[in-house]
């Protein structure tokens, strides 16, 4: 059946089988394969999106349900070819290392930061309790998630080659 | 060799703003990972790529009557099916493990562990594999499982591997290390004596991105390509060839980003072999990527370690020596990666970081029907194991003692001056100065303190009437502080020591420096997460001074990197990091030779300053490295015996691995009324040498930690009495989250290492070697009793309270 | 990853709509709401509805509000909006002590009351929620709206009360006076199920217990009450005493399976102590104290 999608900000209409998940209609039918995926239940975050704006689990989510929404992933994060703050801060922190949970981290950071963007210690590991991380040991991920909300506007540190700084291609979907 | 608290002195900085080597740099991976754009093995897509999917044996054990694939190979979107009988044909339905064994492919006579592989279908998409695996029929004749370790060698245990010739029982081998005699004299003679059971529980190092490969089996060039999950892909490459039968120069394995290994992603599972025969079949590329189910249940396990651990010592304290018997539960086929002539891995670095006199041990090695395994979950071969028994038998014999646990502990480290130090088991340890790491350990926690508080609620809740019984409010936690002091030996290995499968595990790199003073660094080892693209810059950088920027790390792809065992025991920055330096070294010689051809000079006139050669006396006369590169590359006349161009490589054999040590302090607060544990703080002092990366190797220390709360309260695979799995899905196999995990509070003392190139040692792995001891040690502690088994999730330290205690590997009834 | 066996999808405009499609398609169609028990269960093939019919888009079964003497909760209302939901605040923090611990944040995004308690599993926190608080479940047909105590909607493990042809449209929770509620449970890690957990509410009149409403989850409490517990306190002192007694009695009504949570003995022991816990810290919140 049909569903038209608004991912990123942009509709996108397909032909699906009811039984497609949100998650491989966005890697295999839309080749946005920043998103990932973990496990079979629900359990490890990895897969998260935003399903009208609300972080959610697009391995539990079929994409016909998506129909007439709108779907934000890591690829629609940041602007104009700029990191979005928190993925600057993500750099900044070590807040990654393989890498492979951190567009669900990222979504469910920013939603965060979006409805409290000065929040402490406690209320940052609450809000990621659904995103399993096995490299980190989550430290970093905290203070990733305070630098951007010390740091609104996303400027960098004088640390360097930021990640990124020399990288101008843009994000494609 | 000497011993400093204090970080490296500050480096210059290069246009970039990096440092000239070691330092805090942000990492050049970062940039596609934060975006999304990392290339993982399911984003791999190849033009008519079909997608290939195994089906699996409910069963523990049983007989395989018989397959019908009719129904399967009927579906329109169905390109082909393949079975443990169609395997045969091609003599790949067995393949030789890393342990000198074979392993099934595609079960033939028998099923021998739930989970295990019985047949693969090839389809056009993912969904429809899926569907086809339902339509697949197998007969089977249910055995009775074996599951519990200690039964395995009962005389009336089913034998699992009837498929070895005169295999009549579970017995894998048995091997031993020390002196039994010394040992068996001196706990004869000692004062005191503390033995101890306990269970290194199965685990699974579960890295967030499941295996997978994708299989392209170019009929035309005959080039088989092989994108894997892979840490070790030369490895890999080299085994297809044996194993196959493949010319291996046709062979090109090409690791993506890989989402977390964890020597989860070292062996070579079925299912890669099975889209390499899909590949070939179908003509088309074929990807297989496992679920996660898939995952837990059939890929390589680590630990089940069974041990019952004896301490002898003086009534003072002063330790004598250590013996300890394991039962090693392998699985159903051995398929544990470790160098060949060590069947337990380094499990005999056991004595720890003391001084023990005599030293014994004995590891059993059994068959049983669950998924083969063992060495995996950064437990650098085994020494996760040795070193939670002796750091839980440390903490046993403080408790007999009465004596603090980090009193005992320092009492017996071996000290500084009796290094390089060879253990009762042969080890020699390159350097260390353990006291001082574990006093700054103390200090950061302020351990006096912590003792003096559970002292003061100890005597409140003995003043106060009992706790719980006054009508429900919660009794004030029981809290608990352990201790770990532990010694890692990475960086695997000489190679007259150490191969596996017979290739040694020496490893190698290959630097260029192009005509316009840039760089690339190809290297045989394989990152999944730890920074390989920044720090191995670093690492160049700091030998010869060119910004990290302008150095591009190479790495994944057998075609274009040197030969190498890959990265797990956390030997890349030990032996590849050592090469890298060596090619480094080679590089700046070189240029020097070049330099002074082209000042006009003798070598000897020279002087180096980090990234250039210049006069003595005359430092306005010099040629950078870039300048040198662009010389190399053109027409300067060279002197004798000099070639052009500006490259080294370098294949490096280490002397002796590395050893890392660190001290940790964990302190909980136990529910009594309920048993949940809560890690309040967890204070880590590392010393892996000189730190090429601090912030990276923070990071390193961070996500062991964090295994170690994991591993100490709630991951364990366990089995029923049918062999049911009942650790098969992230609802059952429990990971921690950032709820469990406390602040990390790190430090660090740095020790060099006398024989690594640039003194450093590896750390990938110390933190989930030292930290479940930790845990564990302080929940004893708290809970005022001698031992309690992992993982101490709510219900088994309500038990161990009661005294009867839960065996976490099989069922709980 | 697992994925589900094909299905046919239908999309409710309605509630009415959402009926007549469940009887078109028969017994073999399934209401999807959150998706986060069924999708799971389709995906692991342990369920296989022949149609879903998507309910996401009745939003207008998405409240809490007072009506009269009974706060009204639509059936599609989000867990992550009970826990925001600042009338339940007011009148029953046993529901934001629950919810806190349910699932995961992301999880409570999309989970809704009625999908958790239509899923009927024996570990749901919402059904011991709702049976310590004596809610009504409001159930729709064709034939009209029928109103169902909680204590009689569940029939067993993963079975409820609500057949073919039948959606819960509502739940209703009677307002009470000077009471205090709360919830506690225990889990292996943050977002597991519980090993065991205890919700109640307490009525006070002066020192004495006028009311009560015991709910425990995962441990085999019929109908994941303990009415011999709460007639032994209703009446008497809210003392210390009283309540290790009647958390006692549901420590021996209760009927827990051991599995890999914890073995039965100690999830008996839990309960004991977890019914005197969320009983002792609803009697401090009914008497205007923050517990």
């Amino acid at each position: 059946m049909n569903v038209t999608v608004t991912v990123n900000g942009q509709e996108t209409t397909h032909d699906v089988e009811p039984r497609l998940l949100l998650v491989h209609y966005l890697r295999d039918v839309l080749g946005l394969t920043g998103t990932h995926w973990g496990c079979d239940t629900s359990n490890c975050g990895a897969c998260t999106v935003w399903l009208d704006g609300l972080p959610t689990k697009s391995c539990t989510c079929l994409a016909v349900m998506a129909d007439g929404h709108e779907v934000t992933t890591v690829e629609g994060l940041g602007e104009d070819g700029a990191l979005d703050p928190l993925q600057q801060g993500f750099v900044e922190q070590h807040g990654l290392q393989c890498g492979f949970c951190t567009p669900g981290m990222l979504l469910t950071g920013r939603w965060l930061l979006n409805h409290d963007p000065d929040p402490d210690e406690a209320t940052i590991r609450l809000a990621i309790s659904g995103n399993i991380c096995r490299c980190t040991g989550y430290e970093n991920i905290v203070r990733a998630v305070r630098w951007a909300a010390e740091h609104p506007d996303g400027s960098g540190s004088g640390d360097g080659a930021a990640a990124g700084a020399d990288i101008t291609q843009e994000a494609t979907a | 060799m000497t011993t400093t608290d204090a970080p490296m002195a500050d480096v210059s900085r290069s246009p970039g703003g990096n440092p000239l080597g070691f330092g805090r740099m942000l990492r050049k991976e970062d940039a596609r990972f934060v975006r999304g754009h990392g290339t993982y093995i399911d984003d791999v897509n190849l033009h008519g790529m079909l997608h290939g999917a195994v089906l699996r044996s409910p069963l523990a054990h049983a007989r395989i009557v018989s397959i019908d694939t009719s129904a399967a190979e009927a579906h329109p979107k169905v390109k082909a099916v393949l079975t443990g009988a169609v395997l045969e044909t091609l003599g790949l339905a067995w393949m030789p493990t890393l342990s000198g064994d074979v392993q099934s492919v595609l079960a033939t006579d028998k099923v021998r562990f739930q989970g295990q592989e019985v047949a693969f279908v090839v389809a056009e998409d993912r969904y429809s594999a899926r569907d086809a695996l339902e339509l697949i029929d197998v007969e089977y004749e249910p055995l009775p499982a074996v599951v519990d370790a200690r039964r395995a060698l009962d005389p009336d245990a089913p034998v699992i591997r009837d498929d070895l010739e005169g295999r009549t029982d579970n017995h894998i081998y048995d091997w031993e290390a020390g002196d039994e005699a010394k040992c068996d004299e001196v706990f004869r003679s000692a004062e005191v004596v503390v033995a101890q059971d306990m269970i290194y529980p199965r685990v699974h190092p579960a890295p967030l991105e499941t295996c997978g490969s994708v299989a392209h089996m170019d009929k035309i060039t005959g080039k088989l390509t092989m994108y894997t999950t892979t840490q070790a892909p030369h490895a890999h490459r080299t085994i297809y060839a044996l194993v196959a039968g493949l010319p291996e120069q046709k062979i090109q394995v090409i690791s993506p980003d890989i989402g977390g290994g964890f020597g989860n992603k070292v062996g070579i599972y079925p299912g890669y072999v099975c889209s390499i025969v899909g590949s070939i079949v179908t003509g088309a590329p074929v990807k297989w990527v496992e679920d996660r189910s898939e995952n837990l249940m059939s890929t390589s396990f680590a630990r089940d370690y069974h041990m019952h651990g004896e301490i002898a010592a003086t009534r003072e304290g002063k330790i004598l020596g250590l013996r300890v018997n394991v039962l090693a539960d392998h699985g159903a086929f051995n398929g544990v990666a470790q160098p060949t002539k060590f069947p337990a891995g380094f499990f005999h670095i056991f004595t720890g970081s003391y001084d023990y006199a005599a030293a014994h041990c004995k590891v059993t090695a059994v068959y049983s029907n669950k998924a083969p395994g063992g060495v995996a979950y950064a437990c650098s071969f085994r020494i996760t194991e040795a070193v939670y028994l002796v750091e839980r038998m440390m903490s046993c014999l403080a408790d007999e003692l009465g004596v603090d646990a980090a009193e005992l502990r320092m009492r017996n480290l071996l000290r500084p001056e009796q290094f390089p130090y060879t253990t009762p088991t042969g080890w020699e340890y390159d350097s260390g100065d353990y006291p001082r790491a574990l006093r700054e350990a103390m200090r950061i926690a302020g351990y006096d303190e912590l003792r003096a508080e559970q002292a003061a609620r100890r005597a409140r809740a003995a003043a106060s009437s009992t706790a719980e019984s006054a009508g429900g409010a919660a009794a004030e936690p029981l809290m608990g502080i352990g201790v770990s002091f532990f010694t890692e030996g990475v960086g695997a290995g000489p190679r007259k020591h150490m191969d596996i499968l017979g290739l040694g595990m020496a490893d190698g790199c290959e630097l260029r420096v192009h005509p316009t003073g840039k760089a690339q660094l190809r290297l045989s080892v394989q990152t999944q997460g730890q920074g390989h693209e920044t720090t191995f810059a670093q690492i160049v950088s700091h030998v010869l001074g060119l910004p990290p920027e302008d150095i591009e790390v190479i790495h994944g792809d057998t075609d274009n990197t040197p030969f190498g065992l890959g990265t797990y025991g956390s030997r890349s920055t030990p032996v590849s990091g050592a090469a890298a330096a060596v090619a480094a070294q080679r590089v700046k010689e070189k240029a020097r030779l070049i330099a002074a051809a082209a000042l006009e000079c003798s070598p000897d006139d020279l002087e180096w300053e980090l990234g250039r050669w210049f006069v003595k006396g005359d430092p306005e006369q010099g040629k950078t490295i870039a300048e040198v590169a662009l010389a190399s590359h053109g027409s300067l006349e060279l002197p004798e015996g000099v070639e052009g161009h500006l490259d080294a490589s370098v294949v490096y054999n280490p002397p002796n691995l590395t050893y890392p040590f660190g001290a940790y302090i964990c302190v909980v607060d136990v529910d009594p009324g309920t048993g949940v544990v809560k890690v309040r703080r967890f204070i880590a002092v590392d010393d892996c040498g000189p730190r090429i990366n601090p912030m990276i190797v923070e990071g390193q220390v961070h996500g062991g930690l964090a295994d170690g709360v994991g591993m100490a309260l709630m991951q364990v695979i366990a089995f029923d009495g049918d062999g049911n799995n009942l650790g098969g899905s992230f609802m059952d196999y429990l990971l921690p989250t950032s709820m469990e995990c406390p602040s990390w509070e790190l430090g660090q003392t740095v020790t060099p290492s006398p024989h690594h190139p640039i003194g450093v040692k590896g750390v990938g792995e110390s933190a989930t070697v030292g930290s479940p001891a930790a845990v564990v040690n302080a929940v004893v502690d708290a809970l005022q009793i001698r031992h309690a088994d992992m993982p101490l999730t709510p219900a088994a330290v309500w038990r161990a309270t009661q005294g009867r205690p839960l065996r976490p590997d099989l069922a709980i009834e | 990853m697992q994925v589900p066996a094909p299905f046919q999808y239908e999309r409710a405009s309605s509630v009415d709509d959402a009926i007549a499609l469940l009887e078109r398609h028969g017994p073999e169609a399934r209401v999807i709401a959150g998706g986060h028990s069924l999708l799971p269960m389709m995906k692991l093939r342990l369920a296989r509805p022949e149609t879903l019919v998507d309910i996401n888009g009745l939003t207008d079964l998405s409240y809490v509000r007072v009506e009269g003497d009974a706060i009204a909760i639509g059936a599609m209302t989000r867990h992550a909006e009970l826990l925001d939901s600042a009338v339940l605040a007011e009148h029953y923090r046993i529901f934001a002590d629950a919810e806190r611990v349910i699932a995961d944040p992301i999880v409570r995004n999309r989970g809704t009351i009625g999908g958790s308690l239509c899923q009927a599993d024996p570990s749901e926190d919402l059904s011991a929620v709702c049976s310590a608080l004596r809610v009504t479940a409001v159930v729709r047909s064709a034939a009209g709206t029928r109103q169902v105590p909680i204590r009689e909607f569940h029939l067993g493990p993963y079975e409820s009360v609500v057949g073919d042809g039948e959606i819960l449209v509502e739940v209703r929770v009677p307002i009470r006076t000077g009471i205090g509620s709360a919830y506690e449970k225990v889990e292996r890690r943050a977002g597991d199920w519980a090993v065991a957990a205890a919700g109640v509410f307490v009525q006070l009149d002066g020192g004495n217990v006028a009311d009560v409403g015991i709910g425990m989850t995962a441990v085999g409490a019929q109908h994941f009450t303990c009415t011999e517990a709460e007639e032994l306190l209703r009446g008497g002192p809210a003392g210390a005493e009283q309540f290790a007694a009647a958390a006692a009695v549901c420590a021996r009504a209760c009927s827990p399976q051991s599995d890999q949570r914890g073995p039965e003995d100690y999830k008996r022991h839990l309960v004991g102590v977890l019914t005197g816990r969320a009983l002792t810290r609803a009697a401090v919140r009914a008497r205007g104290g923050n517990a």
